[in-house]
């Protein structure tokens, strides 16, 4: 294994930790209009992500800094290939980021109403984008033989794109629903559950076309491998699980089905990082989009020193605040 | 407009933006860091209501901090993907370092001691807050790094088949003396804004007469820090003058508007013309010997001028203008210089009425700094134009020019879109950051309540 090989599968693994992690913060966003019928219930479910969403999204910012450091070429023609696409994005990031600081910041409610309103479309909007964005990776866009993009904004829109931005948003409200299920109590929770078990069955669906989809499309064939269908009958199982009271269980096959879905992406590319749809020898790969080798052992001994140091430190804030919040919590605040 | 002149408005816009906050979260995340290590220690209450007094402030400006760095990080990407594409192996790797060991730092425990209260111990509870300062400032110190090999690029070679830029040489980027001076001078910066910021909030309440007892103190604390780093600052800043004009002798040049070489050279502290086309300016007050003494330490220092350095370019890097916008150079420079002479005299003039011990009715300077943040968002944006700006026309000095660093497949339009739509959010963004630091720093400090239902904000504020 080469050392551009492991960056590919470094920024593999950052990609799917953000998903993981900020996919059910995405998620809560969407959700908690729905599971909080009041105030005091939205505030329950924000709260339940209070502490944890900001340190989520750094995952994408290393994801993406991984990116332009190993792969300069990949970062370069992705990110200028997505322009407007990432504008989009990073708008929805904006408002959502500051929705979460700024809502419980004044009581009146319309200001309440407004912010709820950004989180929502916020964090609906963002993993649709960044998914369409991942499928256009491996649908492949219009990149000539200077690995420059050389398609318009429509061509970013192809049916298996959208179809991943889809499927990413369903699973991050799933992998939400099962996380305020764990994280809140009473009536929120109760929400919570009942949401999963109806979100569940549509997420299924989408994630087996998906990755059947992107069997096909990257010429493997038809059939789904084991841990594809594992991860399929995971998200059936999250349903069962939430109903049987199981919320932890729930949550880890929901994040087992959101790796397995990111990482469709990344295996299904190797050892291409950018599919071109003007013939296959302008296909950007791990190797002619990769940095030196002085750089990437750099950067390969400050990752393997401090990546585990920073999961180390976030899962201890996980454990802090392993407990269900109540209302109680949320009106003391 | 070109593209080219729409993604550097775009750059220039989002960045100056983006550092309106940064210096702000350092500086107040140091100095919350600092009274609640005073409240550990002493236990007194009043320093445990300003902690979160200020800490709240602190929260309102990093949620802003945060999202606006994400369009920095990606910008890169989007507008400049031929400079990404070029100097990606050395750039990158200084921003994927500040995300693996700062702004992971930064973010998981701020969360961690925003929520915190009465969850952690007292002591984890306080080192939480002293992570996120050192995070926050680590995060600077590799941006800062990274932008100084864009000014001084070193521990690199060029590789012979790609022709591009590549790492050879670490340690080099990371001791890399623009950075070391540069670095410095921001964490001085960021220091002195958020003592300004903590001493104009503080004056407001003191001049309202709300809760002297507690504002006398943070007062206090911002006066004792502010003259002394900001006296120290300006020879830190002059310092790194020197270490640019050695690296950057344009930047030097045109922040004088010096087009002829001289030896020794005076400082002309107003001038009329001077500007891009005008060589002959008529200079109203001149020092004589400061322009040596500032770029090169010595009183007869020779500064080369604009002309000749153009001359030297030319030959060395083929035909073209070499000359940075001599109009924004001259007087980025003077704003920088002139406002920080002014927060020295507030900050000396505070530490007199300190002195007097009558800080607390010293109506005229509690008035005046009340208003200072503003003279310190306009110092911290004109040192940057007068570093960025005079980096021009290179995007890596001698290594690639601006122009040469853009997207090719992103369209003039395209960035006018996004250059639209970033406006706009941004004017609304400041709009809601304004209104919120404005009434959270008008409100009382909270009360201090019994530590275990003691939780994030300070005052049951949507209590339902």
């Amino acid at each position: 294994m080469t050392l551009p090989d492991i960056w590919f599968i470094a920024i593999a693994v950052l990609w799917t930790g953000f998903f993981i992690l900020e996919g059910f913060d995405f998620g809560v966003g969407m959700l908690h209009g729905v599971v909080g019928r009041d105030d005091a219930g939205r505030q329950m479910a924000v709260s339940s992500i209070g502490p944890l969403w900001d340190g989520n999204e750094v995952w994408l910012v290393v994801a993406a800094a991984a990116m332009f450091a190993a792969f300069p070429g990949w970062y370069a023609t992705m990110f200028s290939a997505l322009y407007l696409a990432l504008v989009l994005a990073l708008v929805a990031l904006i408002v959502r980021g500051m929705s979460f600081e700024y809502r419980n910041k004044d009581a009146h409610p319309r200001w309440r109403r407004t912010w709820s309103t950004l989180m929502t479309v916020g964090s609906v909007l963002a993993p649709f984008v960044l998914g369409v964005g991942l499928g256009d990776l491996l649908h492949g866009l219009p990149i000539g033989a200077d690995q420059e993009y050389a398609g318009t904004f429509a061509d970013l829109l192809p049916p298996y794109s959208l179809f991943v931005g889809l499927t990413f948003v369903v699973l991050c409200a799933l992998h939400g629903a099962t996380f305020l299920a764990l994280k809140t109590t009473a009536d929120v929770r109760e929400r919570a559950v009942r949401l999963t078990r109806r979100i569940a069955p549509w997420a299924a669906l989408a994630v087996l076309i998906y990755i059947t989809w992107s069997h096909v499309l990257s010429g493997k064939g038809f059939l789904p491998n084991v841990i594809e269908i594992a991860a399929v009958l995971a998200v059936l199982a999250a349903a069962w699980l939430v109903k049987e009271g199981k919320e932890g269980w729930a949550f880890t096959a929901t994040t087992f089905a959101m790796a397995t879905s990111v990482l469709v992406i990344f295996t299904n590319l190797y050892p291409r990082v950018m599919v071109s749809t003007m013939g296959a020898a302008n296909d950007l790969t791990v190797a002619n989009t990769a940095s030196g080798s002085y750089a990437l052992t750099v950067m390969t001994w400050v990752l393997v020193v401090l990546l585990p140091v920073v999961i180390l430190y976030q899962g201890w804030t996980y454990h802090v605040f392993r407990r269900r919040l109540t209302h109680a919590d949320v009106t003391d605040e | 407009m070109s593209n080219v002149d729409l993604a550097r408005i775009q750059f220039a816009m989002t960045s100056i933006y983006h550092f309106i906050f940064v210096p702000i979260t350092i500086g107040l995340a140091f100095l919350t860091a600092i009274l609640q290590t005073v409240w550990h220690r002493t236990g007194r209450d009043e320093y445990l209501r300003l902690t979160k007094f200020f800490g709240v402030l602190l929260v309102i400006n990093v949620a802003v901090g945060v999202v606006t760095g994400l369009v920095q990080e990606f910008q890169f990407g989007m507008d400049w993907s031929a400079y990404s594409r070029l100097v990606g192996d050395v750039f990158g790797a200084p921003l994927a370092m500040e995300g693996l060991a700062a702004f992971f730092l930064e973010s998981t425990f701020l969360g961690l001691w925003i929520f915190g209260w009465g969850r952690l111990s007292r002591r984890i509870h306080l080192a939480a807050i002293w992570l996120v300062a050192l995070g926050a400032a680590g995060s600077a110190a590799f941006i800062l790094a990274a932008n100084s090999w864009m000014q001084h690029p070193v521990g690199f070679e060029i590789n012979a088949t790609t022709g591009r830029p590549q790492l050879n040489d670490i340690w080099a980027v990371m001791t890399n003396p623009v950075f070391l001076w540069g670095y410095t001078h921001v964490l001085l910066a960021s220091l002195v804004t958020g003592c300004v910021l903590m001493l104009a909030v503080s004056a407001w309440h003191l001049r309202k007469r709300s809760n002297p007892e507690v504002f006398a103190r943070s007062a206090k604390l911002a006066l004792v820090i502010l003259a002394p780093a900001m006296i120290f600052q300006m020879f830190i800043g002059s310092e790194l003058g020197v270490v640019e004009a050695k690296y950057q002798p344009m930047k030097i040049a045109a922040s004088e508007a010096q087009w002829t070489t001289c030896q020794p050279c005076s400082f002309s502290i107003f001038q009329i013309g001077g500007g891009n086309q005008d060589q002959t300016p008529t200079k109203i007050i001149e020092v004589p010997y400061l322009l040596s003494l500032l770029a090169t330490n010595h009183l007869d220092g020779q500064v080369t001028g604009l002309n000749e350095l153009n001359a030297q370019y030319q030959q060395q890097y083929g035909p073209g203008n070499y000359v940075p916008n001599v109009f924004i150079q001259y007087w980025s420079m003077r704003v920088m210089a002139y406002l920080a002479m002014v927060i020295v005299l507030l900050g000396l003039w505070g530490l007199w009425v300190m002195r007097r011990k009558h800080l607390e009715t010293a109506h005229r300077f509690l008035g005046l700094a009340m208003w200072a943040p503003v003279l310190l968002v306009l110092m911290n944006t004109a040192g940057w134009m007068l570093t960025e700006n005079g980096r021009q026309p290179w995007i890596v000095q001698g290594i690639m020019l601006t122009e040469n660093g853009i997207s090719p497949s992103v369209s003039t339009t395209t960035v006018a879109i996004s250059l639209t739509v970033f406006f706009l959010l941004y004017a609304a963004l400041t709009v809601v950051w304004l209104v919120l630091m404005l009434r959270y720093a008008r409100k009382a400090p909270p009360p201090t309540v019994p530590a275990a239902e003691d939780t994030t904000v300070p005052e049951p504020t949507f209590a339902r």
